[in-house]
Formats: C-alpha cells, structure tokens, sequence
C-alpha cells in the first residue's frame, strides 16, 4: 500500500491498537480514532486543543482532532462494501465467469502457494483500484514543480500505460525540505568534479579499503554540524537503522519503541535479538510507566536486571506530522539511565533555527542524545544516513557496525553533494543562503497549514512540521483526492490503510523552501477546490489559536 | 449439533427424576455441593509482588547500565589499517594510497567500470537534469524514467519478465527473503552464505536449516529429514513454504555453487530457489549472466535472482528479477524498497551505462576470464598459503595452511603482508568479517580480487610481489619491515 519513510506500523502494534481502540470511549459523542497521545480521558485533553503551559511548551503546539463519528462509521462501511466485492468477484474469479488478470504463478505443481492470500487479495481487490496514485514516475528533477509522466489504464488500472505526454505540476510530495534537490549553481560544480575525479562507485567497504578522503571529510562535517563528538555515515537511510542497531544492543537489552516508529527502526530493532516493548505515541506517561516497570521488574522469568535499555524515537514523525516531546524524554531518559536513540530523518534540516533538527529546535544540548541518527535522502537532497554521538560510540561503529564491512561505502558524487549542502546551511559557503531556506521553510510551513486549518480542513500534526497531514478518511475519497489535484496541477500524497489506521487515511502535503507564497496561494486554492468536490472539510473545532497570530511577511 | 428428540418433554424429566434409585441422587447431590464448593473456594494465586513507590525508587537508583558502546581502544587494528589505507581519489586500477599509486587487487570492481569516461559523462548529464538525491521513496514520486529504464534493461538482459531495483546492494537479498519467507516457513541455506543473505534469515523469523557449504549429499539428508516431517502432519506442510539460500560465486570462499544438483533437488522436494548473484552477476556466462548461464540452466527455474550492483557494475544499488507474479509482490512487501527513498538518478544512470558496455563489449568477460585463470595460476605455489576459489571466481582467498589457534594473530601475519604489499605498490585487503556476528566465520584470508582491466604485465607483477611478501612474512624476516605502508622500500 502507500508507503514510505515513516509510515509503518508492524502488524502486531496495529492488532493491539485494534484491540484496545475498538471499544473507545463513546461518551462525548465521537469515536476517538486517532492516537496521538491526546486523547480524551487520557491526558485530560480536550478534542482539538493544543497545549499551552511550561517552558518548552511555550511554543509547542500540536494539533489533532479526532474522526468525526458519523465519518468513522460510513468508512468502516466502506471498507467492508469493498471487502465483500472483492469475494464477490473472487468467488466469478474462482468459477470463470469473471476473466481473471491477475498474475498466476505457473508450472509449480506440488509447491505450497507463494503468496499469503490476504495479501493478494487486498492488492488484486482493493488497492488495485487506486494503483494509479502511487509509483507515479517523474521524469525531471524533484524540485518545487516536477514533470510526471501521464499513464493510462483500459483495464481498469491492472495495466498502466504511459502516454507519452507529460504534466508539469507542483510538488508537494517529496521530501525536498530544504529545496536542494535541485540547485545547480550552488553544488552542481563540485559534485561534478568529485564525479569526474572519482567516479560513481567505490567497490569497497569501509574496512576493505573503500574509505575516501572524501568520506573522511564528510564524518568531521556531519560531528562539526551537529555539535557532536564525532560520526560515521551510510550510504542509505534505511540501512543506518537497520545496518547500526544491532551494534548497540543484544540479548537481554531492552528496547522501548514509539508505536509509530518507521520500519527501518522497527526491522533494525528485531534484528539486535532485544526485547522490543512498544509506549503509545508521544504518550510520556506511558514511556515512564513502562521504563519504570522495567528498571523494577527486570528481564522477564529470569528477574536479571536489563543490560541497557534503549529509547528508539524519532525528531519529526513523517506520517503524523508531530513532534517527539524530547525535553521530556530526555530527562526521562536522565531520570532512568536509559539511552536514546534518536532518528532525525525527517526533521535534520528542516527544523531549528540552524537546520540541526529537533535538538535545535527545542534549544538541547546534543550530547544528551546518545544516538543522534539522520538521513540525508531529504533535507540535502542526496542519498544515505548518519550517526553521530560520542567518539566512543562512533569509534564502535566504525569498527564493529555492519555498514562498516559487509556493504560498498558512501558514492563519492552523493558525498559531495552532502558536504556542499551541508556547507551552505552552516554558512560557511554562500552566508545567508542556507538561513534564508531555513526561515523560508518555516514560514511557508505556518503559512500552508494556517491556510488549511482556515478553511476547515482537519490536518494533524505541529505547527512546525514541515510534514502536513490533511485527514480524508473514505478509501474512495484518497483516489479521487490524488486524481483530482493531479489534475489541478498539485502533485500530493496520499496514505490508507495499512499505512495508516483504517479511519485515518490521508492525504499529505511535504513543503519546502523552494515553495514560494505564489504556489502556496496556488496550492491551497487547489486543495479548496478538491475539497469542496469532495467534501472533506470535516473540522468542527475552532481553528487553533496560533493561527490568529500575524505572520511576518515570507522572507523571500 | 445434536438433535433432542421428539418425545423429551418435561414430563418425562419429571419422571426421569422420580424412577431413579435414591443412591443416584444422592450422588448427583453430593457432586452438587463439590462443585458449589470450588466455585466458592478461594482460587490459588500467589500474591503477586508489589513493590512501593520507595522501594522503586531505591532500584532505579541502584541499577546501572552497562556502557553503551564498549570502549574500542584507539589502535584497534580494523580502524588503524582503515585511517592508514585511506584512499585519495578513485579505487579503480589504481588506487592513490598515501600518495603512492597501487595496482588495486582488493575492491570488486571486476570490469574496470570506475573510473571509465563514458559512465562519467552519462552520469554527469543526469546530475544536470535530475540533481543527485530523488528525495522520495519509489511510492511517492521517487520513481523516475531513469529507473524504469535500468529495470526494463536489467529484466531484458537477464531474460525475466521483471526486475526490481534497491538502492542498496546490502538491503536488496535482507528484504527479498523475507518478503516470501515468513514464520514457520524453512529456509535451507548453504553455510557459506554472505552476511546480507544471513540477516535476510534472521528478518524473515522463518526457521533456517544450514547445510554444509556445497554439500549436496548434506542438503539431501536435510530435506529428507524434513520430507518425514511433512508426512506426519500434512495439513502444515501444505502450507510451508521451503527455499533454497545460495550464492552463485560465495564471496567468503570464491567457489560456485553447483546449481545443476540443486535445481534437480528443488524439483524433487519442491523447494524454491533464492540465488545471490553479487559476485557472479557480470562476471559468470558469455554475456555475463551469472552462473545460470554458466550452467545452462533456465532461469524460468529458479525463481528469484539476486545481485548487487556494487561490484561488476561499479554502482550503488541491487535488483531481484523473475516473473511478474513474484517480483510485483516485492513492490509493496519489499521492506528496503517501500521504505527507503530510491536511488539517485544518477547512480541508476551509471548502472544503465555500464551494464550496456559489458552487452556491447562482451570481450571484457572473457579477458576476465584469462585473468582471473592466471591469477590463478600464478598464485598456487605459495608455501604456508592455500588458495581458495574456482579459477573463474575473480575473488580468492589466500589463507594459511596452518592457521594459529589465535584467530588475530593470523589477522596480525595477514595485516603484515597487506602492509607489505601496499608499501610495494600492490593493494590488498583482508576479508573483513564480523567475528561474532557471522553463522559460520571463515577462516582470515587475504581476499584478492581480478579485474579485466589489468594486463598480463602487472598481473604478473603484482603477483610477484604478493609472492615475496608473504613468503618473507611467513619465514617470519620481517625486522625493520613492520612499520607501515610509508616505508620507502617501494620496488616500482
């Protein structure tokens, strides 16, 4: 289903959530479907009020409303009307009186079946009606508008096409924060002198003599930028996570885990042999009840005390567009001993007054997270991950991580790509070039999102995440939602189930600072005009109060 | 469901009750009154523990972690030799080290393909068009024309339906597994396997049964042991899916699997086949297209091909390819590739480019060929070394005929000899491994890699000097010669 960085939740976090969500509480007339931690009850919140109180929160404002009952009921509705058509014409399937188009696998007589049916009937009746509105391909750089390439079905989207013909259309669906995919003045040159003088691959690991001066280079920037001791980096995102875990934690360590953690979190958790325990979302009470009870109780049947205990959050959570509270996590984290593990990828870059991340942004000090990780795939425009922390962690992975021996070191081009954006946000070259992206991000973040919430729209999230989720709920409405701002000249994103909890579908908009207030006018009068079609304005709250504030003019 | 019959009424109940003998009742009474009184007994629960606010406070002040990272001294050697042999510049047939070029025996590159002129500039044509990151998972608009074109180039060239791309070579057989394989499913896998097949293993939380590297008469007895397994409980192994996890060329060993026993075992106990073709992909076959072709076995047959794109191909990147039916499952289970942002256009670019020099020249396999049998060849006679791999593998592995019981001071002879060689102008590595990590740890070696690119002469002398260094090594003459790579005896 739709996917990508951040969207992720195992099935075993979805069955609980299932389970303890089905019968929520009834009594003021909503279904509470949304699990941002602020729930009614729970944290004695109120529907769609943000926090206000406190130091750090201050300035810390999260918004989430919940699913307007009614909507709830008619989606699940929906849901089960497509579930029962696709029997339905499995069953035609099965007795040939429908054609059947799917793929069968052939000549493997004997052999148990390949595939689970679920998981094919869910792609062959459900997902397949809306197969258009994902893997769209582009075929220009993904910069503030991009050109996607037209494709057509006359099977009723079994078979795409391309026609040939491109569209030329905003973007709002890549994770382009900070406008350097593409910026051939600033870093074109270099990148392509490294290309020419080193070529694209290397061939090599680290240890077996794949290490560059450039690499070399690129670790001290990434330490140097983020305020810390030191740091390796890793070719892919993906792969930081999932390739650096288990170098940290084994056997009889535990793993505290945000339930809305990315994959690449959760496949790098299973793999280091840990026991994972998993807190609701953002829930501090939650996280300190259960880091509590495992200081306490120890390993469970033996009653030893836990080796390490490792708190796995991430800065900017890319489906929900909210924030971890890492001021309280961290002195959580002081509090019991645990270490932290921070996954930055979707807020280094786009957050903070110097682009450092959620650090930056809630004014911390970066050595109280043990585990600084971050990718580079977004903000900078290039490909691949970090980890920065102490120079003893760092000198650990170096030697001992599996990116270290086991897979080909960074591409020199993609390298110097980093090491030029990363330059530029620092202002070491072009000074102010990297700030004024940096403000112009922000601005535009509370600009989109002040316009959204104004029209009535229910979007998740805080209100400095560059990541907007806007909710649509129905399973038809995302299709429709995706094709019908396409059309417009929008390029968004669309997530439903299992992405996102069945009642949570959404569309999501990724802004950047290549975006300017034209295409932000442009872009919400879109969304307006969708909206309307569809009938997706379900807000029935007032529109947060930081919306009332004046904003500065755009810093363009 | 049973049927209560016509005739039962009350009155018969009645009746029932009042013919029965008074011992029965009696009984049903007594049997009333015991059940009464486990229902009103107090059930066993040992009271469970529970500790005060105080008393929590006392343990979380009490506990102490241990360190996070263990405290890896500053000289560990794997980080020495890496800050040592720290290239400046490409690592194609030469590599600049310390300001002194090395012929490159060490990285994979087999066909020469970094450093190439074409590869360059068709990279650099798609820097200017697409930039360098594509800023976005496949899903959501990280799929480009680019990427289109090397799969459909890859599928073509491999003869499958289709080809998926990773943007990792490391991630692309560690999501392919378990995308098929889940709990309760059986992987058969070689002992040999890389290291990126063997998390694949673990990831997919399938059972996994190890058979010995290459050893089909053990693979045999496996699946017949498991064949008497199916028998006794059928309705599970109708469900169970088996695989197969094989390497075309074992990068730990440099020998090729022998797919024609394998294939015929797969048909007889209906397994499916993962083949990892890394290090066999560009370099095994007329056109290159691993070790199916070398065998002439159908690639219909084998149902996922897996390679990297960072050793022949001189890229960054992977793909599996097959039929449409398995691969397209791939594209929405397939962790590595639905969560990770796509390979930048330039890179999928370069692989394009390289991948059609190699179908336009098909004269640089066999001139691999010849150098890897020269290698070979050349290589054999070395007293104290046994030399591991097929004379077409372009990765041998030198090892010691007699290893120490200590595992690092073979590590430490071989680090003498990489020393040694790089000082004279030939670059080589020893095979990293992780020593806890790995299933089964490979003996230390000193792992020499063939390109097509180096000529008779410098193979000739390189392995010359590989000769000399580990003779002079293992004879144990080494005083005055253990300091470094910047010890000016250089020959060349």
């Amino acid at each position: 289903m739709a996917t990508g960085r951040g969207e992720t939740r195992t099935s075993t976090v979805e069955n609980t959530k299932m389970s303890n969500g089905q019968p929520r509480n009834y009594t003021n007339g909503h279904k509470n479907g949304h699990t941002n931690g602020y729930k009614n009850g729970t944290n004695g919140k109120t529907n769609g009020k943000s926090e206000k109180g406190g130091r750090w929160q201050d300035d810390f404002e999260e918004y989430f409303e919940e699913t307007p009952y009614h909507i709830a009921i008619l989606t699940y509705l929906g849901y089960a009307l497509m579930v029962f058509i696709g029997h339905v014409r499995d069953f035609l399937r099965y007795y040939g009186i429908e054609q059947d188009k799917s793929c069968t696998e052939s000549n493997q007589e004997g052999f148990s079946p390949l595939l689970v049916s679920w998981e094919s009937f869910y792609t062959r009746n459900m997902y397949r009606h809306a197969r258009d509105c994902w893997n769209r391909p582009i075929c220009s750089a993904p910069g503030s508008t991009f050109d996607v390439m037209e494709r057509v079905s006359h099977d009723h989207n079994w078979n795409l096409e391309m026609t040939g013909k491109t569209l030329k259309v905003m973007n709002f669906g890549s994770y382009n924060y900070l406008g350097f995919a593409e910026n051939k003045e600033l870093c074109g040159r270099d990148v392509q002198r490294v290309t020419e003088k080193y070529g694209v691959g290397t061939c090599a690991s680290r240890q077996e003599l794949g290490y560059l001066d450039i690499h070399r280079e690129l670790d001290s920037l990434v330490a140097d930028f983020l305020g810390t001791e030191a740091a390796i980096t890793v070719p892919m995102g993906f792969a930081t996570n999932s390739m650096n875990m288990p170098a940290l934690v084994s056997k009889g360590c535990l793993i505290l885990s945000d339930e809305l953690n990315h994959a690449s979190l959760i496949l790098g958790s299973r793999l280091t042999g840990a026991l994972i325990r998993v807190y609701k979302h953002n829930d501090m009470k939650d996280l300190e009840h259960k880091l509590r009870d495992a200081v306490c109780e120890g390993q469970p049947r033996t009653h030893r005390p836990w080796k390490k205990i490792l708190i796995v959050v991430e800065g900017v959570y890319s489906m929900e567009g909210s924030l971890a509270r890492l001021p309280e996590i961290v002195s959580l984290k002081k509090k019991y001993k645990a270490y932290l593990y921070l996954d930055e990828a979707h807020s280094v870059g786009a957050m903070g007054p110097h682009g450092r991340g959620v650090v930056d942004h809630f004014g911390l000090d970066p050595h109280d997270v043990d585990i600084m990780m971050g990718t580079f795939t977004k903000s900078f425009g290039a490909c691949g991950g970090y980890i920065a922390g102490s120079k003893r962690l760092i000198r650990h992975l170096r030697a001992n991580s599996h990116s270290a021996i086991y897979s080909c070191s960074m591409s020199p081009p993609v390298t110097q790509q980093i090491i030029s954006t990363m330059s530029c946000i620092m202002g070491r070259t072009n000074p102010q070039e990297g700030r004024r992206r940096i403000q112009q991000l922000k601005w535009n973040t509370r600009y989109f999102r002040k316009g959204l919430h104004e029209r009535g729209f229910i979007i998740y999230g805080n209100k400095d995440s560059p990541v907007v989720p806007l909710l649509i709920y129905m399973p038809s409405k995302i299709a429709l939602f995706s094709r019908e701002c396409l059309k417009r000249g929008l390029g968004t994103v669309v997530a439903g189930f299992p992405a996102t909890p069945i009642i949570e579908a959404r569309a999501r908009f990724c802004l950047s600072a290549s975006h300017n207030k034209e295409m932000l006018d442009k872009a919400l009068d879109i969304v307006e005009e969708v909206g309307e079609l569809l009938q997706i304005k379900y807000s029935r709250q007032p529109v947060p109060r930081w919306t009332s504030e004046a904003l500065e003019p755009s810093p363009e | 469901m049973a049927i209560i019959p016509a005739t039962w009424d009350m009155y018969d109940l009645i009746q029932g009750f009042l013919q029965a003998p008074a011992y029965h009742l009696i009984f049903e009474a007594l049997l009333m009154v015991l059940i009464a009184k486990l229902f009103f007994s107090k059930s066993y629960k040992p009271e469970k523990i529970r500790l005060s606010e105080k008393e929590k406070e006392v343990l979380v002040k009490e506990w102490k972690p241990e360190p996070l990272a263990p405290d890896v001294p500053d000289d560990h050697p794997a980080l020495q030799a890496m800050e040592k042999y720290c290239v400046d510049g490409a690592v194609g047939k030469t590599v600049n080290i310390n300001g002194k070029d090395c012929i490159n025996m060490a990285t994979l590159d087999f066909l020469g393909f970094i450093g190439n002129k074409e590869i360059e500039e068709e990279a650099i044509k798609a820097l200017n068009k697409y930039g360098v990151g594509s800023c976005g998972p496949r899903g959501f608009y990280g799929t480009m024309d680019v990427h289109l074109d090397l799969e459909d180039r890859l599928a073509q060239f491999m003869q499958t339906e289709e080809a998926i791309l990773y943007s990792y070579g490391f991630v692309t057989i560690a999501s392919a597994i378990p995308a098929y394989s889940k709990r309760g499913d059986i992987l058969f896998a070689d002992e040999g396997i890389g290291f990126a097949a063997q998390k694949g293993c673990v990831a997919s939380r399938s059972t996994v049964k190890w058979f010995r590297h290459n050893d089909m008469e053990h693979l045999e007895e496996l699946l017949k042991e498991q064949e008497v397994e199916d028998k006794k409980n059928p309705k599970k192994a109708k469900v169970t899916r088996k695989f197969f996890v094989i390497e075309g060329i074992y990068a730990n060993y440099g020998d090729i699997c022998p797919l024609p026993a394998i294939m015929e075992l797969k048909r007889k106990y209906k397994v499916r086949i993962f083949l990892e073709e890394s290090m066999s992909f560009g370099v095994l076959g007329a056109t290159g297209r691993g070790v199916t072709e070398h065998f002439g076995v159908s690639i219909d047959d084998v149902e996922m091909v897996v390679a990297s794109l960072e050793n022949s191909m001189a890229s960054i990147g992977g793909f599996c390819c097959g039929t449409k039916f398995i691969i397209d499952h791939q594209r929405l289970s397939g962790m590595g590739y639905c969560f990770s942002a796509s390979q930048p256009p330039m890179v999928a670019v370069a692989a394009s480019k390289a991948m059609e020099l190699m179908q336009n020249n098909p004269v640089m396999l066999v001139k691999l060929r010849e150098n890897c049998e020269r290698v070979h060849k050349a290589i054999k006679d070395i007293e104290g070394v046994e030399v591991r791999g097929s004379p077409l593998s372009p990765v041998i592995h030198l090892q010691l005929s007699e290893p120490a019981a200590d595992r690092d001071l073979d590590m430490k002879t071989l680090l003498m000899v990489q020393d040694k060689a790089i000082s004279q102008g030939v670059a080589i590595t020893p095979a990293r491994y992780l020593d806890n990590e790995e299933h089964l740890l490979p003996q230390p070696s000193i792992r020499l890699s063939v390109s097509s690119q180096l000529s008779e002469e410098e193979i000739d002398k390189s392995m010359d000097i590989i000769k000399a260094v580990f003779r002079s090594v293992l004879s144990g003459n080494t005083a005055g010669h253990g300091g470094g790579g910047d010890s000016a005896e250089a020959h060349s």
